[in-house]
């Protein structure tokens, strides 16, 4: 009687199992890479209605962030400007600009400029900016370096893992008051700012939530 | 089995050409891989609906409106007039004015008037080499001898050119960033004689 599967056969099995492991490995692997926000979210730059350059305005000019986001360091939202905030230059400033036609439409009729929103939190979350402002954190921690930015792009993950990380060692990131929008600050003395941290994070009593219930309700 | 090998290597290949690298730009929406609660129906702030007529969340406040602690009958802090309607002079008698209020005055000036107005007040601002001409300084007799409740109503109205700026400071604000433009203005009248004699020493002079 000759044999129905072949010698080889009896190694199927063992090799099937591998194959699986490796298989398990890749799917793993692609999802980590791929289904986190760290490939989701960061990149997202859409476009814009008017054609709004930080680098411009925020840089070359050197117009600090609060002048257009004016909520920032009072409540939980950053609000984004109203059009009467670019007219305040831009009636004097390239006022028959095609690229602002949107601003002063809507400066005219009251209705707002439809700005795409790029960063977003889910809606189970509760942030708040005014809290992180006010206590030594810098827009750049979140937001990246938006005063190089032509297009917002979003630069961080704004994941939960993100935003504990900072959470639980507040003082590598905290940075004088009066720096919070100057998003090219450095420390001149490294050594001597982390001591300075540590005092500002003790004398403060800044403790971060790490429990749900700060940021989840 | 080295075909199935094949098809894995073949597969991952095609993700991640066609799905790319971690931090690329792209314009399209992130995709929310579970979106179990993540846009629930709730409004936030600056946010659009489908509801109202204008399409906005965020609702303006009905005339007549007066929210809970905020009646401001003090005309002299919310309106910068005096009871005959002038405007008037010096400031509310409800703040102080301390340290803490110029410093405040300080950094809202820097915030909101230093692109135009210039860091010392002389109307030299970034602003004006980009064709805004008409920012004036504040270093002339009308402006030094301007009632306070005037610039009070510039800051909340505009003025020709310039707009209000009564949506950028709560009345707090606006007095404080009107003391440090006094303070600017008190600098560039100064004379050896206002240095106090504690301080001559430091600057070289006797
Ligand atoms: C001249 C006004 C102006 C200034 C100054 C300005 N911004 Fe903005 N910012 C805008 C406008 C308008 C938008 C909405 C359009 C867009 O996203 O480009 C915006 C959007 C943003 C967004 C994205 C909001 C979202 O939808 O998620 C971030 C983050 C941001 N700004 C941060 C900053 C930071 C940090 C600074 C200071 C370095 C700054 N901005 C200075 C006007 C300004
Ligand atoms: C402090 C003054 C100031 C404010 C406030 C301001 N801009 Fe500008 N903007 C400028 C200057 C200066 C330029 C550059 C003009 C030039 O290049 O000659 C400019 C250029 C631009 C341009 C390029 C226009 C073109 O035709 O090339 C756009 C678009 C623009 N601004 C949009 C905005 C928007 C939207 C806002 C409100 C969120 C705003 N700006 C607020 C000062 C301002
Ligand atoms: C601790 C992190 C963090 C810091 C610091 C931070 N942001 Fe944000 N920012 C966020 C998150 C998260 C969102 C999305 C909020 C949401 O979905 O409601 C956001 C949203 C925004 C928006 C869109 C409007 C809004 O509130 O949803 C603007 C504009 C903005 N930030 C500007 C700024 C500026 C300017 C600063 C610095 C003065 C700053 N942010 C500092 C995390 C941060
Ligand atoms: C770079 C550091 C940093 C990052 C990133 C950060 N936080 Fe915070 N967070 C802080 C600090 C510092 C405080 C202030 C704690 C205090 O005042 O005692 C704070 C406070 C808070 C509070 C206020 C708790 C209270 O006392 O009311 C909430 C809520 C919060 N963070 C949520 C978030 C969320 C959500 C994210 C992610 C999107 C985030 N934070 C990212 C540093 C950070
Ligand atoms: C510092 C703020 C913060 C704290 C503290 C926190 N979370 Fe979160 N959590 C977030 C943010 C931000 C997200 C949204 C993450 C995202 O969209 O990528 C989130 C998302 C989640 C999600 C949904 C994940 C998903 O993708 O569906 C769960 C579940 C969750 N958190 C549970 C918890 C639990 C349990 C705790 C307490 C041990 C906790 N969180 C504490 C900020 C926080
Ligand atoms: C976008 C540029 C700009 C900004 C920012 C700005 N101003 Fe002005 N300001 C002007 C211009 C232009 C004029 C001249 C108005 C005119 O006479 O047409 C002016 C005039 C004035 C005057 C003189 C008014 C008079 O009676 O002649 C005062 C006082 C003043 N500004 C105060 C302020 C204060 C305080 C701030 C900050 C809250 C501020 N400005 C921010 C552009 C600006």
């Amino acid at each position: 009687m000759s044999h129905i599967f072949p010698k080889s056969a009896n190694k199927l099995p063992l090799q099937i199992i591998i194959f699986v492991l490796v298989l398990v490995g890749v799917v793993t692997a692609a999802t980590t890479y791929y289904a986190t926000p760290k490939y989701t979210r960061i990149g997202y730059a859409p476009v814009q209605p008017v054609p709004f350059s930080h680098a411009l305005h925020a840089g070359q000019l050197g117009i600090d962030c609060r002048y257009c986001h004016v909520g920032v360091d009072k409540g939980a939202t950053s609000t984004v400007p109203t059009a009467q905030t670019c007219m305040n230059c831009h009636n004097q400033i390239l006022p028959d600009s095609p690229a602002l036609a949107p601003v002063r439409e809507s400066f005219a009729s009251g209705d707002p400029i439809k700005w795409v929103k790029v960063h977003q939190v889910p809606d189970y979350v509760y942030f708040n900016h005014a809290v992180h402002v006010n206590r030594g954190i810098s827009c750049v921690e979140c937001h990246g370096k938006v005063n190089e930015m032509e297009v917002v792009r979003h630069e961080k993950p704004l994941s939960m893992g993100f935003c504990l990380d900072c959470h639980r060692d507040p003082a590598s990131h905290v940075r004088p008051l009066d720096q919070i929008t100057n998003l090219n600050w450095t420390p001149a003395q490294a050594s001597e700012h982390a001591k300075w941290a540590q005092d500002f994070v003790k004398n403060n009593h800044i403790t971060p939530p790490q429990s749900c219930t700060g940021c989840h309700r | 089995m080295r075909y199935a090998y094949l098809v894995l290597a073949f597969v991952v290949v095609a993700t991640v050409s066609i799905l790319g690298f971690r931090g690329s730009t792209s314009t399209k929406p992130p995709l929310e891989v579970f979106p179990d609660m993540d846009r629930q129906a709730k409004y936030k702030p600056q946010a659009a609906s489908a509801f109202f007529a204008d399409g906005r969340a965020d609702r303006p406040i009905p005339p007549g409106v007066v929210a809970r602690g905020d009646l401001r009958d003090d005309a002299h802090l919310y309106t910068g007039k005096a009871a005959d309607g002038s405007f008037a002079s010096g400031f509310p008698s409800s703040l102080s004015i301390d340290a803490r209020f110029l410093e405040l005055g300080r950094a809202r000036y820097n915030v909101s008037c230093l692109p135009c107005h210039g860091a010392v007040g002389d109307g030299n601002g970034i602003t004006k080499s980009y064709g805004m001409g008409a920012t004036p300084t504040y270093h002339d007799d009308r402006l030094r001898n301007m009632p306070e409740g005037e610039i009070y109503n510039t800051i909340v109205h505009g003025k020709g050119n310039m707009l209000s700026y009564a949506d950028k400071l709560n009345a707090e604000e606006r007095w404080a960033v009107i003391a440090y433009v006094r303070a600017l203005q008190r600098a560039q009248t100064g004379t050896l004689n206002d240095v106090p004699a504690s301080h001559k020493s430091e600057l070289g002079i006797q």
